[in-house]
């Protein structure tokens, strides 16, 4: 069995009075895709946020790569926030609004943290930034500032940023809603391409077609938990639950 | 009707008091703003990010002396400063004064800014692995202080007029030296007149400047 990069351990999660997470568990090995599916509100962008740590959770535990990641023993303490920057840096997060740096070029945006986190020197930085903008087909931008590209082409620099840090899984948060239809397929395959080269990923999508084609699984989570999970083919085609099946309809897969 | 030619030559006779009154003026103007402009980014960080307690005292400063006239701080560090036992000069009280009102705008200024940028891009700075203070100064503080640009060459101009509020305790800048020079030669008219021209220009330049470096720093698209 191959090593488990990602665990996630009977998470909670509460805002305020409201419980948002109610004990999930997961785990991706190496190379593992996998699709949260689910209605608005039912915890999927939380769960991946507090996988990157943007968002606090009172029980459970985080692992990557076996280390535990925001928190510290039994007791749920707190670790320092230089620490926690640290393990950030272990996972790649790709944000709905891109969120790219707008007062820095294209390069500078993929560099940032090559420079500041891993400590490369510059030319060794910008020529992995080169790499990676080539892969996301952007390598022409590199002295392009953000508001000069489209959210397609945004987003893929966002795409290219995150992956240039080489973490041990990519997050992705709902990274074609704020795009034109016309600007989607440009970002899925270039996260797909991601995919078949074997990169840990973990999705919230609501593009079902797309999370059938790429995901080795597919979670379903309902109101905080999850509802249903397993291989793209049996949960989109032979859906157990109630909710699930309404979920697909209602979603015209 | 105003004589022009005594109008030069009672200029070029008091032409030393005047630069040195536009000197004082330009010194006492810049050192306020620059030290004002420091402590107002201190102020403007903890009334952002500061805690409960921090962030409170630093609303109630800011309020306080937004909501005070001037002319009141002016009066009050000369006058008040000394009854507690700190005796400063008229050019030190007058400085600290102004150094004061300059913190408390540039701190709302700088708390506007930062505060307009969307959470995101907090989000993004941690998310590729950067400490809090690395995030403030690679992505937070040059895109807040591109905003704050305009309103900050705003506040500097208002500093050089307020500071013509010195001349009450005493400091010899532009406008106290042309009503010393106008007791001597009584061309109120147009001594008053040329001061106000200084200031305009003055202010004129500030904002020229503040356009040019707006244009230099704006962002492509």
């Amino acid at each position: 069995m191959a090593e488990l990069v990602l665990q996630i351990e009977n998470l909670h999660k509460k805002f305020k009075d409201v419980e948002v997470l109610k004990g999930v568990d997961m785990s991706l090995a190496t190379g593992d895709v996998v699709s949260i599916i689910g209605s608005s509100g039912s915890g999927k962008t939380t769960l991946l946020r507090c996988v990157n740590m943007l968002e606090e959770f009172h029980e459970g535990r985080i692992l990557i790569d076996g280390e535990e990641i925001g928190y510290s023993g039994p007791q749920h303490k707190a670790r320092k926030e230089s620490e926690i920057a640290r393990q950030r840096a272990m996972t790649g997060m790709v944000f709905q609004q891109f969120n790219l740096f707008p007062h820095m070029t294209v390069q500078r945006n993929v560099t940032l943290g090559l420079t500041k986190v891993k400590k490369l020197p510059v030319e060794e930085a910008n020529s992995m930034a080169d790499k990676w903008l080539a892969r996301v087909g952007l390598q022409d931008r590199r002295d392009h500032y953000p508001g000069q590209l489209s959210g397609g082409q945004q987003q893929r620099v966002a795409i290219a940023r995150a992956v240039a840090m080489n973490p041990k899984v990519m997050l992705f948060d709902e990274v074609t809603s704020a795009l034109d239809p016309e600007l989607v397929n440009e970002v899925l395959s270039v996260i797909k391409d991601l995919a078949t080269e074997g990169m840990t990923m973990l999705l919230v999508t609501h593009e079902m077609k797309f999370a059938f084609e790429v995901s080795d699984r597919v979670v379903f989570m309902n109101q905080g938990r999850i509802e249903e999970e397993g291989p793209p083919e049996e949960l989109f085609r032979k859906p157990k639950s109630q909710r699930l099946a309404e979920f697909l309809k209602s979603s015209k897969f | 009707m105003m004589e022009l030619t005594e109008f030069f030559v009672q200029l070029w006779i008091a032409r030393w008091a005047v630069l040195k009154g536009l000197g004082i003026t330009a010194f006492i103007s810049l050192l306020a703003i620059v030290l004002g402009t420091l402590l107002g980014i201190g102020v403007g960080l903890v009334l952002t990010y500061g805690g409960r307690v921090s962030r409170l005292v630093a609303r109630i400063f800011v309020d306080y002396v937004r909501g005070t006239p001037v002319f009141v701080l002016v009066l009050a560090s000369f006058y008040l400063l000394s009854e507690v036992g700190v005796h400063l000069t008229a050019f030190q009280a007058g400085l600290f004064a102004l150094t004061i009102f300059c913190s408390t705008h540039v701190g709302e200024n700088a708390r506007g800014a930062l505060m307009s940028l969307p959470r995101g891009q907090m989000e993004a700075g941690k998310a590729i692995g950067l400490t809090f203070p690395e995030i403030f100064i690679y992505v937070l503080a040059p895109q807040a202080l591109r905003q704050a640009l305009p309103t900050w060459v705003n506040t500097a101009t208002e500093i050089v007029k307020a500071s013509t509020l010195l001349s009450v305790i005493g400091v010899a800048e532009l406008l106290l030296t042309a009503k010393e020079i106008i007791a001597r030669n009584f061309l109120t008219l147009e001594f008053y007149l040329f001061a106000g021209l200084l200031f305009f220009l003055i202010n004129f330049a500030i904002e020229r400047g503040g356009r040019y470096v707006e244009r230099r720093v704006a962002l492509p698209n």
